[in-house]
């Protein structure tokens, strides 16, 4: 964490101790600056547990899993917590795998180089749980991890929880309730 | 600091432990101009490193799963990562054992300020007859103190601290000096409609925020995170609102990462000395005192108090009555939440107001019949809050599938959940105490604790009666409830689950059936006092913090007479 960010927050501490108002000026700028850290990613990435291929791959599926996803640094996410997790490592290294040799078999193309018909074809099976065979259950399996860790990974963004319309984390003098949400939901509920 | 043994100072007052208990005392002797020694198993906090207030999920690569993923693999930290907890229910080289046929867990924090700096800030004052449970309906014992003993130090404790709420009049929930609480969120405006139609009273929230300027700490700043800790200060924490403030006066020498080990007493009986272990150095050190405060949590200082043996006190000190460790119990809990549809499609805003519901319901059903004896309050939970690893692993679970449609289903998810959270009375029973394992030492050679827990049927009832009431209470805002058939005992929260173990170290009236006296005072040591919750006598519905620190209070008051006529 940059000092500078350090010094707002002692700032914002000092004039709140002082009897003062958080500024929300203060607040902002703690999160752009936090923001500006996170974005410099510098260039292009260098996987850190993952071949090249294996993540290229689960670049490319993170990517249809939560369109989005590569905003939201997803793969990265996964290789990062691989490189420090000989377990995360071995479902990713495993499941990618799995899924090039479950492509060729059926298309003669791996996963990167085949059309995005049979890519479909693939996952429309692998994503639910009823389709559970003894061939598919390692893909199932595989697809749950990548599923649930892409969601993480995008909604952890700044740009998922933008999407997702999460508006908080910042300072304010009251507490207001938008009265039209209020009349909202009592209008749909059975207090209407 | 320097010592030199020879001339090592003899501290008026060593309190042991700087949570809810330890900081009260140290406030209150400190501002009577007391010198006093503070000991803390832990490290010093520090509120603006340590603090993880107002951090995005995106400003750790690991997004807050922890390093490697650990949360994934169910090795993540207690209350996820950005929490201000600084312990576990696990702590490497302290263990603790427990009985065969018996669950229990014990969370422990090993910080100056202990659990108050990521605790619920819920504080409810003990009603009347909750003090005298025995006279009402002839199960348990009677406190040795009255409403009208413990209600001037509940008034002096939320003057201090600040504590949200509305005055009411329900007997169950005496009003006290209250700070103005937020309106209610959009779904807790619901909840209150369900409960009215039931009538269930749900009534603004009290919790230990300050929403006003407070002793020059600042009103808080709605952003929602109570439980990372406050930089600030606008809620209560012992560290922040009582040890660092007491330090100013010059009277208070802080130290940390001591653990302590043994009281040493003389030929008298009297407490002389603490022993502890410095952990920085590993080793044996002992500190002078004229009284001793333990304040260590209430199995903490049971444990120490049990560690204490001598000649004439082989049992433990201050342990003639040889209750020490009896009595021990837990708040039951159980939760059960549902997806409300008139939630769905909400225009999105800012929810986050304080760290904690804004409204909750005290026990409605005192001065009716149950099948089960004492209550419960219920906590409630839901919004907006900001999203954060496994915050969608639900809709993952469900929804399936990927792409546009999984995105979609997630937006529509997101905030239309709420959460209902019981927290009742354990009546005490013979199979639920602590004593010492006399087989386990911790790394630094100290004998650690071995605990037996049972729930009874008057548990197993009133966690019924909690799902009976939260079911209906989602029924009625016409959400649907999952039914799982499995048993009670795996409805209710495990042994210690809650966090609110009291009562090892009870006070009472007569000294061979209680180690304490009406002031949390021992019976066989004079100048031994104990300022957590180990003296209470009961355990009701009601989470205990603010009790602690009412009754530390009124110790160190008494404590602080005594000093003054020398009768310790």
């Amino acid at each position: 964490m940059s000092i500078s960010r350090r010094e707002v927050l002692t700032s914002i501490a000092a004039v709140a101790m002082a009897g003062g108002a958080v500024s929300l000026e203060a607040a902002q700028h703690v999160h752009e600056s936090a923001a500006a850290d996170a974005n410099a990613t510098g260039g292009v990435y260098k996987p850190k547990a993952l071949t090249q291929h294996e993540f290229d791959t689960l670049k490319t599926l993170c990517e249809i899993i939560v369109p989005g996803a590569s905003k939201g640094g997803a793969a990265e996410f996964i290789d990062l917590l691989s490189s420090q997790n000989p377990d995360m490592s071995a479902i990713y290294t495993g499941g990618i795998e799995w899924l090039d040799e479950a492509m060729k078999r059926r298309y003669r193309a791996d996963f990167l180089t085949a059309s995005a018909a049979q890519r479909t074809e693939m996952l429309d099976k692998i994503a639910y749980r009823k389709n559970r065979t003894p061939e598919l259950a390692p893909g199932i399996t595989f697809f749950n991890w990548a599923r649930r860790m892409t969601v993480d990974a995008y909604y952890t963004s700044a740009a998922g929880i933008k999407d997702v319309g999460y508006i908080g984390n910042r300072g304010s003098k009251e507490f207001k309730v938008p009265q039209e949400a209020i009349d909202y939901a009592v209008k749909r509920s059975p207090f209407a | 600091m320097f010592q030199i043994t020879r001339s090592a100072p003899v501290y008026d007052v060593v309190i042991i432990g700087s949570g809810a208990g330890g900081g009260t005392v140290t406030k209150v002797l400190a501002d009577l101009g007391i010198s006093v020694a503070l000991l803390e198993a832990g490290r010093m906090l520090h509120p603006e490193t340590d603090f993880k207030e107002h951090k995005w999920p995106y400003e750790y690569p690991h997004r807050g799963s922890g390093d490697g993923g650990a949360s994934y693999f169910g090795r993540g930290r207690a209350f996820g990562f950005f929490s201000a907890q600084a312990g576990g229910w696990q702590l490497e080289g302290e263990p603790y054992t427990v009985a065969e046929g018996s669950k229990f867990n014990w969370f422990r924090s090993r910080i100056v300020g202990g659990r108050t700096n990521h605790y619920g800030r819920i504080s409810l004052r003990y009603a009347d007859y909750d003090l005298k449970p025995y006279s009402r309906d002839g199960i348990g014992t009677d406190w040795p103190i009255s409403y009208e003993d413990i209600s001037p130090y509940y008034d002096k404790a939320e003057g201090f601290i600040g504590v949200t709420g509305s005055k009411e009049g329900i007997r169950s929930a005496p009003d006290g000096i209250f700070q103005k609480c937020p309106p209610p969120r959009v779904h807790e405006v619901l909840i209150k409609k369900a409960a009215d139609k039931l009538g269930i009273p749900c009534i603004p929230n009290r919790l230990a925020v300050i929403t006003q300027t407070t002793n020059g700490r600042p009103a808080c700043h709605y952003c929602g995170q109570c439980g990372r800790g406050c930089i600030p200060a606008s809620n209560y924490s012992s560290s922040q609102v009582q040890v660092f403030p007491a330090m100013q006066t010059g009277k208070v020498t802080l130290i940390t990462d001591a653990m302590a080990r043994e009281l040493i007493t003389n030929d008298e009986g009297k407490v002389t000395a603490v022993s502890y272990i410095d952990k920085k150095t590993r080793t044996e050190k002992q500190i002078k005192c004229r009284t001793v405060v333990v304040a260590a949590s209430c199995c903490e200082s049971t444990r120490l108090l049990l560690n204490s043996k001598g000649p004439g006190h082989e049992n433990g000190l201050g342990n003639s009555s040889g209750t020490v460790g009896q009595y021990l119990t837990d708040n039951t809990g159980f939760s059960l939440g549902a997806r409300i549809p008139a939630l769905e499609g909400m225009q999105r805003h800012d929810a986050d107001g304080m760290g904690g519901a804004h409204l909750y319901m005290p026990w409605w059903l005192w001065d009716k019949k149950t099948d089960f004896p004492r209550g419960y309050h219920v906590e409630l939970g839901g919004g907006y809050s900001m999203p954060g690893v496994g915050s969608f692993a639900g809709v993952c679970a469900q929804h399936e599938g990927y792409g546009d449609s999984l995105k979609k289903a997630i937006y529509e998810d997101f905030g239309t959940h709420v959460g209902f959270a019981g927290r009742g009375e354990m009546i005490p029973n013979k199979d639920t105490y602590c004593e010492i394992d006399p087989n386990v030492v911790d790394k630094y050679g100290i004998p650690v604790l071995k605990f037996h827990f049972k729930w009874t049927d008057a548990e197993y009832k009133q966690v019924e009666h909690m799902e009976k009431t939260f079911t209906d209470l989602i029924e009625t805002m016409g959400g649907t409830v999952v039914k799982r058939n499995r048993p009670t005992s795996e409805k209710i929260s495990e042994g210690g689950d809650i966090i609110h173990e009291v009562g090892a170290i009870r006070m009472g009236n007569d000294p061979k059936a209680a180690p304490l006296n009406k002031y949390c005072q021992s019976n066989d040591v004079k100048n031994l006092f104990v300022a957590d919750a180990a003296p209470f006598v009961t355990n009701p519905d009601k989470n205990p913090t603010l009790t602690i620190v009412a009754l530390a209070w009124r110790t160190a008051d008494y404590l602080a007479e005594e000093m003054r006529k020398g009768n310790v």
